[in-house]
């Protein structure tokens, strides 16, 4: 190898190791003691290991049915997601209506909308619902995504026409063109939709906080965010252990589908928030 | 969510398929409707709502009251928001140069090594990583206590007192620009990294022919042609760190660290702290009128900086 070739891995490498730093001694303090974090807080193992921190995080809250909640949520929110965007972003794409111009403009200009300014309006709406401390109120409002609607639009116009025209020919109707015709065609794009929607109804925190009072109710950030909260710093070993258990599945599906996630993201040009 | 368009995703015109059906203009209803009115519900009518309660009185139980300018007033001359903004201000200031900067660099960096998959994955990981979880991770790091890995080591190996970086408020800002720019870097420089991958290699290797040192090459070739993606990396990095509050209200709860007082976090306390729902929805206005500010600034700066092939 060239020497430059060299000095890059080598600073990569060490920029890795940086980025690799937290997860690392995140692990490694799971599994000390107290007296040990006291003692010698630069010590890099755990002497002695204590495994119990694992089973004591577990059971002081539940972690399992937060689980369940994060999982279940963001699996409706981005099936919901995924049949609604596409079925207009195809309305924007496909179909030639009075004022589509216009209203493609609005959907877009809404995306400028932070949703921090939205949310005491939102709050007393989903109040009058009746939808506060109710997984409803994570559910359907994140289903209004513009930026969905705008992606997906993109990948249709990729679709060759002359698809849907014989298709139409042979007699199939609107729905049936979008549904057999369309839709295998932007598995690409609803892949990557899908991964991005997954992760930020799954990261999300603000809006749980918000509209959720019932621990049983709680998703997974929130939970440790209040476990955390509970606890004083001298816990530190047990307030990492409950990370490791939010943060490890979530890595264990990263590292088995980086290629596709980084690459949707990488393609739609935006994080989960 | 705040997005914008990727420049790569600019519109191109293409003819609808089969407009000459009738009834096409109900089918476009019965497509749209479920965005639509998701869209109406969720985010149209509370915008109208936060606008009309930002000129209101209101605790939530008690009768509405007409305040006026009132709450935008009494919010621009309040010490705490003051703070706000500027915490807002500086956040942006510190996370948005460094941050890009640093993952322009990583990117290149990873465009000229051959098996960057590896390297791709590591930076990735914060990205997806709940970001509860990475600001408990630095909290260790960062605690100015006995705890705190960094200034542990800082005082053992090199006999130096570092400032207690969560608890300072002269410093809290700088440490959550760190962890922000750590857990987006990632992000950032995979959209650098296909960027670079559109630049035609045989421009850059015809600089190199005519003489044209790495440098220049840079300067010349890869920043001009990468401008779009920069351009749009910058617009997503500002709006993103003026509505950043996940990080902050775990890593310091801004109650007891006045230096970590952000707009959202004042949008936040006014509102489900203090009940005061018209001058939450006022600082949530403010904020809004800054973001878009700054866009129209960036994207008036954009006609002269940013370099689209046509």
């Amino acid at each position: 190898m060239r020497p430059r070739q060299v000095a890059l891995h080598a600073a990569l490498t060490l920029g890795g190791l940086a980025m690799l730093f937290p997860f690392a001694w995140m692990l490694l303090t799971s599994f000390k003691g107290v007296r040990q974090m006291l003692n010698n807080p630069l010590d890099w193992l755990p002497d002695p290991w204590r495994w119990e921190n694992y089973p004591d995080a577990l059971a002081a809250v539940p972690f399992g049915t937060a689980y369940w909640n994060s999982f279940y949520i963001a699996a409706l929110n981005v099936a919901l997601t995924l049949l609604t965007s596409a079925m207009a972003a195809y309305a924007f794409a496909r179909i030639r209506f009075r004022g589509s111009g216009v209203l493609f403009v609005v959907f877009l200009a809404t995306q400028m909308v932070p949703a921090q300014v939205t949310i005491v309006p939102l709050y007393l709406m989903l109040a009058e619902f009746g939808w506060i401390d109710s997984h409803l109120s994570l559910i359907l409002p994140a289903v209004a995504n513009p930026f969905a609607v705008f992606l997906l639009r993109q990948f249709i116009r990729a679709v060759p026409v002359e698809l849907e025209e014989a298709a139409r020919m042979d007699g199939a109707g609107r729905w049936r063109c979008f549904w057999s015709i369309v839709l295998p065609n932007i598995r690409p794009g609803l892949g990557a939709l899908g991964i991005i929607a997954f992760l930020a109804s799954w990261n999300s925190f603000l809006f749980p906080l918000i509209f959720l009072n019932s621990p049983e109710l709680h998703t997974v950030p929130l939970l440790l965010s209040q476990f955390s909260g509970q606890r004083s710093a001298v816990d530190y070993g047990l307030i990492l252990a409950a990370s490791a258990i939010a943060v490890v599945p979530t890595l264990i599906a990263f590292l088995i589908g980086q290629r596709r996630i980084i690459n949707s993201m990488a393609a739609s040009g935006l994080g989960g928030r | 969510m705040a997005v914008l368009t990727r420049p790569r995703l600019r519109p191109r015109v293409t003819r609808p398929a089969g407009g000459v059906r009738t009834h096409d203009g109900w089918w476009a209803v019965f497509f749209l409707t479920p965005q639509l009115a998701a869209l109406a519900v969720f985010l149209i009518i509370p915008l109208g709502f936060a606008v009309v309660l930002a000129f209101m009185r209101w605790d939530g139980l008690g009768a509405k009251e007409w305040a006026g300018l009132d709450n935008f007033a009494a919010q621009l001359s309040d010490p705490d928001f003051g703070q706000a903004v500027w915490n807002t201000v500086k956040l942006a200031l510190l996370t948005v140069p460094f941050g890009l900067a640093l993952a322009l660099l990583v990117a290149i960096a990873l465009n000229s090594v051959r098996g960057s998959g590896f390297y791709r994955v590591l930076y990735f990981m914060p990205v997806v990583t709940s970001s509860v979880a990475v600001a408990l991770m630095w909290q260790v790091i960062l605690a100015g206590d006995e705890y705190g890995v960094l200034n542990t080591s800082l005082e053992r190996w090199f006999g130096l007192t570092a400032p207690d970086w969560l608890g300072d408020p002269g410093w809290v800002i700088v440490a959550i620009a760190v962890v922000t720019i750590w857990s987006s870097l990632g992000l950032n420089v995979v959209i650098f990294l296909a960027g670079l991958q559109t630049i035609p290699p045989q421009i850059v290797e015809a600089a190199r022919v005519d003489g044209a040192s790495g440098l220049r090459i840079f300067r010349s070739v890869t920043l001009p042609m990468l401008s779009p993606t920069i351009f749009f990396s910058t617009v997503v990095a500002v709006i993103s760190s003026f509505q950043a509050f996940d990080q902050i209200y775990v890593l310091v709860n801004p109650e007891h660290n006045e230096g970590a007082r952000t707009i959202v976090y004042q949008v936040y306390e006014l509102g489900f702290r203090d009940f005061q729902f018209g001058m939450s929805s006022a600082a949530a206005l403010i904020l809004l009128v800054l973001t878009l500010l700054v866009t129209l600034v960036q994207f008036a700066a954009q006609k002269r900086l940013v370099h689209y092939d046509s």
